[in-house]
């Protein structure tokens, strides 16, 4: 019994050293950010997998891009996603008026040279115009960018 | 068994304890977002430039990766243990087969009274009114391909607590091959007028303010509506067409979460747009379209009509970018000027 007990802490030990690894260009901080080694395309198409697979609804896509080379000014590929969970954004829209200004959260894409780059806003600066039982929320969907960006940029490394 | 076992468990802690830091894998958790994982810049500048890995020495490395650049996007990064900071420098020396270069802390003493005019002359075009460097970042929108860095603040604390004077010195003998950056000695100034230029950059240090960044900012400006939701839709189309924006589209903010037509007709968005303005905003800083479209909320919630933007001043603190708050001052002006407007 007390064999199996060390063996399993010792799996677990060498386990936690596997995976404290680093691997994921993800910088930690109010801007979550990640890039990613595939083409605009490709990686457009891995971010919206991997938001659905999460859990979310690709509730629009801004096609900036469009929007500026129609009135002339040279630009590379440039989106911003409108991701979100319907019940979660009718919850918080509806029980705090003033979060419709930040709701649903973006993520903006765009194109540099051969790479694509991702950004979005740390969730955790919501948590402040909710109260104390609704911040839990927000903390998710920090979890959950993390695992989408995570992804987002191992993509690119295939 | 007990005894393999116990080993097994001391081996894989001590691995854990004394493994050294993976250079590699913490240049790409940390600075490859933005510089690239080969170096080669993008939202960051390109470290792995000859130019410039092979003339910087690694404390000039450490310290910036420590102090940053505030105020101009490169975050300081303070929880690196000091182990973790020599290995990104190692993996960054891996870029060149130069060795280390090393600069005397020995200050240089110049006329940096001279050197100001010396830096009206040479070095404002690029770098700026008291060094504040040149506009923009990436290469997205701020530059053109072919020019690898746009001028750095000589004036940012980060610079000057991480390079000596010696550093400046040889920056301004040997220039960057490579960037708009060329030697001070080609251009004709002897190496007296470069040790006038080191102590006038040097003053810049006397220069700075402290930035109150204490300032509390509401998340969002918003104001109560004496209007019905429909009059109050009317009044912010005339007043976004005031301030010369272009209304995109009004939708709700149930749009793509439920099927069409069945939305919450009491949380309207506005959408609006002023394209120049936008463009100088992406040139700026390109992470800025978390911001975008600009737009405006209108909400009736237990019979009160509300409006309702972001604060884009509030926003700006997260992105450690100088020139933003520019841009976000004046759009949160433009903000506040439609929601008066449509609310009086």
């Amino acid at each position: 019994m007390i064999a199996r007990s060390l063996l399993l802490l010792a799996l677990v030990m060498l386990a936690i050293t596997a995976w404290s690894s680093p691997l994921s260009a993800v910088i930690a901080s109010d801007l979550i950010m990640a890039r990613s080694h595939e083409k605009f395309p490709e990686a457009m198409l891995t971010l919206q997998s991997s938001i659905k697979e999460h859990g979310y609804t690709v509730a629009r896509v801004q096609r900036i891009d469009i929007g500026l080379t129609g009135m002339g000014y040279k630009t590379d590929k440039y989106r911003v996603v409108f991701v979100g969970k319907k019940e979660e954004i009718q919850y918080l829209t509806k029980k705090y008026p003033q979060l419709t200004a930040y709701m649903p959260p973006k993520v903006s894409i765009f194109a540099e040279e051969d790479d694509t780059v991702v950004v979005t806003a740390n969730p955790y600066i919501y948590r402040e115009m909710v109260e104390d039982e609704d911040k839990q929320i927000f903390d998710r969907w920090e979890n959950d960018i993390y695992s989408v960006f995570k992804e987002f940029s191992n993509a690119g490394e295939d | 068994m007990k005894k393999q076992i116990l080993t097994l468990i001391l081996l894989s802690a001590s691995f854990s304890a004394f493994a050294a830091p993976d250079g590699q894998a913490l240049f790409h958790k940390h600075c490859a977002v933005c510089h690239g994982d080969d170096g080669k810049g993008g939202v960051g500048v390109p470290l792995s430039l000859p130019s410039f890995i092979d003339t910087v020495s690694d404390e000039y490395l450490k310290s910036t990766i420590r102090l940053g650049r505030p105020g101009r996007i490169m975050p300081a990064f303070p929880k690196l243990s000091d182990a973790q900071v020599n290995a990104i420098v190692e993996h960054m020396r891996g870029w060149s087969d130069a060795p280390a270069v090393t600069h005397s802390s020995e200050p240089v003493k110049g006329d940096a009274s001279h050197g100001k005019e010396l830096f009206a002359r040479h070095c404002v075009q690029c770098h700026g009114e008291d060094g504040k460097g040149g506009t923009g970042t990436g290469v997205t929108f701020s530059r053109k391909r072919e020019l690898p860095i746009i001028a750095p603040a000589l004036n940012n604390p980060g610079f000057l607590a991480s390079a000596t004077d010696s550093m400046i010195r040889d920056t301004l003998i040997y220039g960057r091959e490579g960037t708009p950056m060329t030697s001070s000695l080609v251009s004709g100034l002897s190496e007296q007028d470069i040790d006038d230029l080191v102590s006038y950059i040097r003053s810049f240090e006397a220069q700075q303010q402290q930035a109150d960044d204490n300032e509390v900012t509401e998340a969002v400006i918003t104001a109560v509506s004496p209007y019905t939701i429909e009059e109050t839709i009317e009044n912010l189309k005339n007043a976004i067409a005031d301030q010369n924006f272009t209304l995109i589209r009004t939708d709700y903010i149930e749009h793509g979460f439920v099927e069409e037509g069945k939305e919450d007709k009491k949380q309207v968005v506005m959408h609006f747009c002023n394209f120049n303005f936008l463009y100088q905003a992406l040139a700026i800083d390109p992470r800025v379209g978390i911001f975008l479209p600009c737009r405006v909320t209108v909400t009736e919630h237990e019979g009160k009509v509300q409006v309702t933007t972001i604060n884009p001043m509030r926003l700006s603190a997260l992105f450690n970018n100088d020139e933003l708050k520019t841009a976000c001052e004046e759009m949160t002006g433009i903000y506040e000027a439609i929601i008066e407007d449509a609310v009086l």
